[in-house]
């Protein structure tokens, strides 16, 4: 198999899949964060994690517009307030959400996930009927084209360096508020004990509704990063859902670091094995790789052992 | 079976459902329907298959599989092997560089059939193949996941990747498959043409039996003690452990069992439409199947049919005249059958309409004796009063059971 | 580990670690035929744990428990139930959407297999073992109520009745009488007497009066370790037990 190829050639092989293998774990990283919050810490499935991304891109597609039409000086950084928009548009979608569905259901996970996907469908529809069936792509201002040479044949794309970039400042921040700020430790005394937080003064119902609207969030910026590196459809959003679902729960759903680890384990495996075979035996391979394992170790990567 | 054990398989009050249901599908929906429209019907009625089995899954068991479009296809695919090489053999095939085999195999360069196919020359095999072969496979996810008690979300999860995996694999190896667009050009079953309007009034009427088949073996388990247990351990998982059971045995069962159904339903699906593709496969259609049961009231097999059928049908009409309306209408429906009527049709019959039929029923037989009956009828049922909108099966009377047995 | 013995029931460094907590540490306790055995602690003592561990809620981390010499820490749940062990639970479990019939009838030990379940008959000998636990129980009246209907203290006899139909020879009862009224405390109090009478009891219980009513022995657990055992009049002279627990 590896015959005709040097060992020069092989090492920038895998250093190239390596390369294309982390640009899609930070993908990963990005889409697994927010739905690992709102899938670890509140035990809800949010079949619409998908859609709240694509609004992330389309919402980043209209700013585009806007710099490149009324703006054109300012748009080399049109990304950095798209983002931000991204995130406000998506987290004030995902409280709306929460107040009209989610919250009725809290004991009711399967509900959940049946009453997110009518509203993915919906969202769908919404985006086809405003935006059209069609792809959108987004024009990358000049300083995100290009690549940085490494060495004659490794190089790196600068717009998967700056998603990478953004998956580490993203993960990094959102640690920092579950580990660090007093929020994430009530995010995390209203998972672990419900009524006792809302005894201790915690008003729970908001905490909640914080707590789905961050995840939301950052599944729109998620999103807004996205659309550097591929272009952006009604449905792209549910192509990415079971991997994603796939990603939090081999990660071990309610540990941050697992949700992490385990994008990294599922993106390099998936790129590694696309050199050797179709992308889409690679896709069987690994998804298959992934439920095995999830089979024999239903409680993913890393968890508590807790007394019950 | 004995004339009593007919009579607790089927209360009084429910077999009347029963009957409804065989009167509409057998005489009045081929009386006035043309047989373009009762194919349809007999399409529609082939998810019915798959959401009795959800029925009994979710409904009873707690187990949501988002996966049963993988039984559904199993089942699809195998009885289209066997149509895809009856219609495939040497002289209809002479002008393919290999005649003989399948022409998306040809148009793949296979020059050979695999050996995984040659079995599908038999009819018997292929039968045994439907039943079995998603068995084994709901065996082996059901066992791995139920021993090691997982269940809830994550088993849908899992199953819902299922899915994803056998699509992307059909997809994939289509040399195999026949890819994308599936195993199409079916013609004949042992040399009889299933194209015909004659040989599809005979295949809806067959669907029809099958239906009412995976009906009977659903009400069965639903009225043995197994039925109680379902909900027993929906309710108090370990309290049954606790009692003495194996609770992931039951689990596996009723799983295989959706699964089986699931396949037959599959199987009827390639008869009357006539090809087999993956997009009856994936993750898409196999959450709508739930949506089917949740229609009908996830706890109502009869009213799992009737869901199958409304569904179906206004997913047909409205994507012909509204195509855009009907994701919204869709999903529309998920959210309110989940936070609204989350019985179903059957909930919303049994609430409202029922007890004016058993009125009116009553007054058309005899007035005066039958308001005596009503209101005896009123204060049997007095303490379900509260549960009789929320499961069925809390209605059984004992006194009644136990006169019988 | 251990050699058989007489006892029913011998508890041998049963040790449970959660994660480097031991809720339950190096316990060795015996239990007679037909006797009963009161559990008491403070909050937190492991006294739910070690009930979890004898019936296989939970696995242990290290040491024995064997009933009638047969070693249960490898097996099964339900083939510890099959081996004579039944449990109830601090609050009150049964199956709300049931009537009180199908309730009881759930728990008789019979077509326990998925087909046996499937094959299952309800025929005069479940019916009259139904109606003779629920004359016992108190809900005679109730048998064609859905369960979840009941109040707190019926629930309770409800599962302590789904108990019995099984005929266990170590009964395990964690808090039977937590929530109940002072009348369904006496009734209950006079229902664990009858039942006793030819079975093991293991029971959980914080109410000092309850359990001077009906223990054999008591046994004291405190940070998952035995603080004292013996009888009601010695343990509640202990200085130890009055220190960490009944207060002075």
């Amino acid at each position: 198999m590896f015959a005709e190829y040097s060992t020069s050639d092989l090492l920038s092989i895998f250093a190239m899949q390596g390369v294309a293998g982390l640009i899609l774990f930070s993908v990963f990283v990005l889409m697994a964060l927010g739905l690992a919050i709102i899938f670890g810490q509140m035990g809800v499935i949010n079949m619409a994690h998908g859609e709240f991304m694509i609004l992330g891109a389309y919402v980043t597609y209209l700013t585009s517009h806007v710099f490149s039409t009324y703006l054109p000086s300012l748009f080399s950084f049109y990304f950095i307030l798209a983002m931000i928009l991204a995130f406000i548009a998506a987290g004030a979608l995902g409280a709306l959400v929460e107040w009209a569905i989610i919250r009725h259901l809290y004991n009711r996970p399967l509900d959940t996930l049946l009453a997110t996907w009518g509203l993915s469908l919906i969202l769908q529809q919404t985006y086809r009927s405003i935006f059209g069936a069609r792809e959108v792509g987004v024009t990358l201002p000049d300083w995100l084209m290009g690549s940085v040479h490494l060495s004659e044949t490794i190089e790196l794309p600068i717009n998967g360096l700056f998603v990478m970039l953004l998956a580490l400042g993203i993960s990094t921040a959102v640690g920092i508020l579950m580990y660090r700020s007093r929020w994430g430790i009530q995010v995390r005394a209203v998972v672990q004990n419900r009524p006792m937080a809302g005894a201790v003064g915690i008003n729970t119902a908001k905490v909640d509704r914080i707590t789905f609207a961050l995840g939301c969030g950052i599944a729109g910026v998620a999103g807004s990063a996205f659309t550097m590196i591929g272009s952006t459809g009604p449905t792209s959003g549910q192509l990415y859902i079971v991997d994603t679902f796939l990603v939090v729960v081999f990660g071990g759903a309610t540990s941050l670091l697992g949700t992490i680890a385990s994008a990294f384990s599922i993106s390099q495996a998936q790129s590694t094995m696309e050199f050797f075979m179709s992308g889409s035996m690679a896709k069987v391979l690994t998804l298959l790789f992934v439920v095995l394992i999830l089979m024999l170790r239903p409680q993913g990567l890393f968890t508590l052992k807790v007394r019950r | 079976m004995s004339y009593q054990g007919i009579a607790s398989l089927f209360p009084k009050k429910e077999i009347s459902g029963f009957v409804v249901l065989a009167v509409l599908l057998i005489l009045v929906l081929p009386l006035t329907l043309d047989i373009f429209r009762l194919n349809l019907i007999g399409k529609y009625l082939t998810y019915a298959f798959v959401a009795i089995g959800l029925v009994l899954c979710w409904g009873y068991g707690g187990i949501l599989s988002l996966g049963q479009g993988v039984f559904f296809g199993l089942g699809g695919y195998l009885m289209a092997m066997f149509l895809k090489l009856e219609a495939s053999d040497p002289i209809t095939t002479k002008i393919q560089s290999t005649p003989g085999i399948p022409d998306f195999m040809d148009w793949n360069q296979i020059t050979e059939l695999p050996f995984f196919w040659k079995p599908f020359y038999s009819l018997p095999f292929t039968i045994a193949a439907i039943i079995i072969l998603p068995s084994i496979i709901a065996y082996i996810v059901g066992a791995a996941m139920f021993k090691r008690r997982v269940g809830g979300v994550y088993f849908a999860i899992i199953t819902q990747a299922v899915a994803a995996i056998l699509t992307i694999l059909i997809i994939g190896q289509q040399g195999y498959t026949g890819g994308v667009n599936g195993m199409t050009d079916l013609r004949t079953l042992l040399g009889w043409d299933i194209r015909t309007d004659h040989a599809k009034y005979i295949l809806y009427y067959f669907c029809v039996f099958m239906l009412f088949m995976c009906l009977f073996a659903a009400q069965f388990v639903r009225k043995s003690k197994f039925g109680r247990l379902l909900v027993a351990m929906r309710d108090k998982e370990d309290r049954v452990r606790f009692s003495g059971y194996d609770v992931s045995n039951f689990k596996i069962f009723v799983f295989c069992l959706g699964a089986v159904f699931a396949s037959i339903g599959g199987a009827m699906f390639t008869l009357q439409v006539g090809f087999m593709s993956p997009t009856l496969v994936g993750i898409v259609p196999s959450i709508e199947m739930v949506i089917f049961c949740a229609v009908g009231g996830r706890m109502s097999i009869i009213g799992a049919v009737y869901g199958a059928l409304l569904v179906n049908w206004a997913k047909s009409s409205l994507s012909e005249s509204f195509p855009e309306l009907w994701l919204f209408a869709l999903g529309g429906l998920f959210i309110g059958v989940v936070m609204a009527f989350p019985n179903g049709i059957a909930g919303l019959y049994s609430t409202y309409a029922a007890p004016k039929i058993d009125q009116w029923i009553a007054n058309l037989k005899s007035p005066k004796k039958n308001l005596i009956e009503s209101k005896k009828a009123d204060e049997t049922e007095k303490p379900f009063a509260k549960s009789a909108n929320k499961t069925e099966t809390t209605i059984p009377s004992l006194t009644q059971g136990v006169l019988h047995e | 580990m251990s050699n058989n013995t007489d006892f029913l029931l011998a508890v041998e460094g049963l040790t449970v670690s959660f994660d480097g907590f031991k809720a339950v540490n190096d316990l060795t306790f015996y239990v007679d035929e037909n006797e009963i055995r009161v559990i008491i602690g403070p909050n937190g003592a492991g006294k739910t744990t070690v009930l979890d561990l004898i019936c296989g809620r939970t696995k242990a981390t290290e040491g024995s428990i064997k009933f009638r010499n047969k070693e249960l820490t490898k097996m099964k749940e339900h083939d510890i139930v099959k081996s004579g062990v039944g449990r109830k639970f601090q609050t009150p479990s049964i199956y709300g959407d049931l009537t009180v019939f199908e309730n009881l009838e759930i728990s008789f030990p019979r077509g326990r297999s998925v087909f046996g379940a499937l094959a299952f008959k309800r025929d005069a000998e479940v019916i009259n073992k139904v109606y003779e636990i629920a004359d016992m129980i108190f809900l005679t009246e109730f048998l064609d109520k859905q369960a979840e209907l009941l109040s707190h203290g019926q629930k309770q006899w409800l599962e302590i009745g789904m108990l019995l139909i099984q005929d266990p020879e170590l009964l395990m009862l964690d808090e039977p009488v937590a929530g109940m009224s002072v009348g369904e405390r006496q009734q209950t109090a006079e229902l664990l007497r009858r039942i006793t009478k030819d079975r093991s009891v293991i029971v959980i219980e914080h109410d000092m009066q309850f359990v001077a009513k009906i223990a054999d022995r008591v046994t004291v657990l405190h940070q998952g370790k035995i603080l004292a055992e013996g009888s009601i009049d010695k343990v509640k002279a202990d200085p130890n037990v009055i220190e960490v627990y009944l207060g002075h």
